[in-house]
């Protein structure tokens, strides 16, 4: 964690810091309950710890921090069957690194690899299609995380791989979608958000327009968020600002990055590529309608789920795992029963302590250990 | 994987497949530009450019001043070697 004076530009954050607590003040429901403002994507999680950004706020502001974070929403029924595909002969198994380590309910893809499956890191989908030219004998399978950010990569590279008509290669379509996924977290009665950030990077390509429906629908203010500190502190003043006039607008903070109609060529070859599908699975979550894509049925060929069978079974988180109430805001991270002790970093048992993006790896790694733990036991838990 | 890093594209390697050589801190690495290219803006004449790359896909052109600060933030946060690491090893398989 870090002070204000080591900020790159200190005096401009004094000054947000300031102009947000002089807000606040004016905002009159905070007398009664703090403002719960929610940042969706782990970026922000992430800057937000890493920067101390919570401990430099009025108390009257709670920052709730979101599921976005495609790797620690993935549920183990989906790990398990990364598994599957991973260890049928003949096949190799590419992923981001940041999936290796995710557990499954038997083991993780780093385990399988352990094992003897063909398992590989790859920075890119393209450098999965490179794999798929270069062993024409081998189905190479890639698998396919991540928000609308990633998805124009991974559209492109099937239309790459459909043109230049390599046919041993699959994706395992796991991509999720933002909007539907704010509107499950908008309808749900466990949470009272009085404001989003809303991902930056998220909306470079899909622009600002499909949040519309927060601030008319919902009558809930949305800042699209860039990633630097004081982004971060300059969109929660934009947030309080409106909630003080009693607005509820869709501003955008990362004009430098996200253009008003979004990314067009990405766009166009997400939606050739991908359809929503009806529900998707998440964990800790449940069920949401519409928050994920497959393939079309064009691309039937490229599709791993159709190409292979797919145990595709749910599985329930253990027990003691408490996932889900973090996600949803329910319960700090620390308040989880195994936080620190069975699960850490080293071990983890959610994904949430897997990720960097994650909230609960966020405050283990940036937060007191021993001082989070001592408020656990106070608080009974 | 979400925040992406800024590079400087170098070299067009292939005009039809939109490919070409980015720079990324010194590591060069191959990255499709179709994001970025439009009637106004050829492959081609995107030599040169700043542009953010997610997955090895140029998703958006920055400006230079901002490309460094966001370099020297991703330093700071501990993501830009992992970003770069991660390349040089996939780059190699
Ligand atoms: S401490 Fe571990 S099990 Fe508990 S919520 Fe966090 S990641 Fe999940």
């Amino acid at each position: 964690m870090k002070y204000v004076d080591e900020f790159r530009d200190p005096e401009k954050a004094k000054l947000l810091i300031d102009e947000i607590a002089a807000v606040t003040g004016q905002i009159e429901t905070t007398q009664q309950r703090p403002l719960q403002l929610m940042e969706f994507c782990g970026g922000h999680t992430h800057t937000i710890f890493r920067y101390g950004i919570e401990q430099m706020l009025p108390k009257a502001i709670e920052l709730i921090h979101g599921p976005g974070c495609p790797v620690c929403v993935l549920p183990m029924g989906r790990v398990d069957d990364c598994v599957t595909l991973a260890e049928r002969p003949n096949v190799i198994f590419t992923t981001f690194g940041d999936a290796m380590r995710v557990p499954g309910s038997k083991k993780s893809l780093l385990q399988a690899k352990a094992d003897g499956a063909d398992i590989r890191m790859v920075y890119s989908p393209l450098d999965a299609l490179d794999l798929a030219r270069n062993n024409p004998e081998k189905e190479i399978i890639f698998f396919a995380l991540g928000f609308e950010t990633t998805m124009p990569s991974t559209a492109l590279t099937v239309l790459q791989a459909e043109q230049d008509n390599v046919r041993n290669f699959s994706l395992f379509c796991n991509h999720i979608t933002t909007v539907p996924t704010i509107k499950a977290i908008l309808d749900s009665p466990d949470m009272q958000i009085d404001g989003f950030l809303a991902p930056g990077h998220v909306s470079m390509v899909v622009g600002a327009r499909p949040f519309d429906f927060v601030a008319e629908t919902y009558e809930k203010p949305l800042v699209i968020t860039g990633f630097e500190p004081l982004d971060i502190l300059q969109s929660i003043w934009m947030l309080l600002k409106q909630l003080n006039e009693k607005r509820h607008d869709v501003e955008n903070q990362y004009v430098r990055i996200v253009p008003e109609n979004g990314n067009e060529p990405g766009m166009d070859a997400l939606s050739k590529v991908f359809e929503l599908r009806e529900f998707f699975e998440w964990r800790g979550l449940g069920s949401i309608d519409h928050s994920g894509v497959r393939m079309r049925d064009e691309f039937a060929a490229y599709d791993a789920e159709r190409k292979f069978s797919v145990p595709n079974l749910k599985i329930a988180d253990p027990k003691s795992c408490q996932c889900g109430e973090v996600l949803k805001g329910v319960i700090r991270p620390w308040e989880c029963k195994v936080f620190g002790t069975q699960c850490n970093p080293e071990t983890p048992m959610g994904a949430l302590m897997v990720s960097t993006e994650g909230a609960c790896a966020a405050y283990y790694n940036f937060g007191n250990l021993d001082e989070l733990l001592k408020k656990r036991e106070a608080v009974g838990t | 994987m979400c925040l992406g890093i800024p590079g400087q594209v170098v070299e067009i390697t292939d005009v039809e497949k939109k490919l070409a050589l980015v720079d990324v801190s010194g590591v060069k690495r191959q990255v499709n530009l179709a994001c970025i290219v439009s009637e106004d803006h050829s492959v081609a004449s995107c030599v040169g450019d700043w542009v953010l790359v997610h997955v090895g896909f140029a998703m958006s052109r920055i400006d230079e001043v901002e490309a460094q600060k966001t370099l020297d933030l991703l330093t700071e946060l501990g993501e830009a070697q992992a970003e770069i690491e991660s390349m040089k090893a996939s780059a190699a398989s």
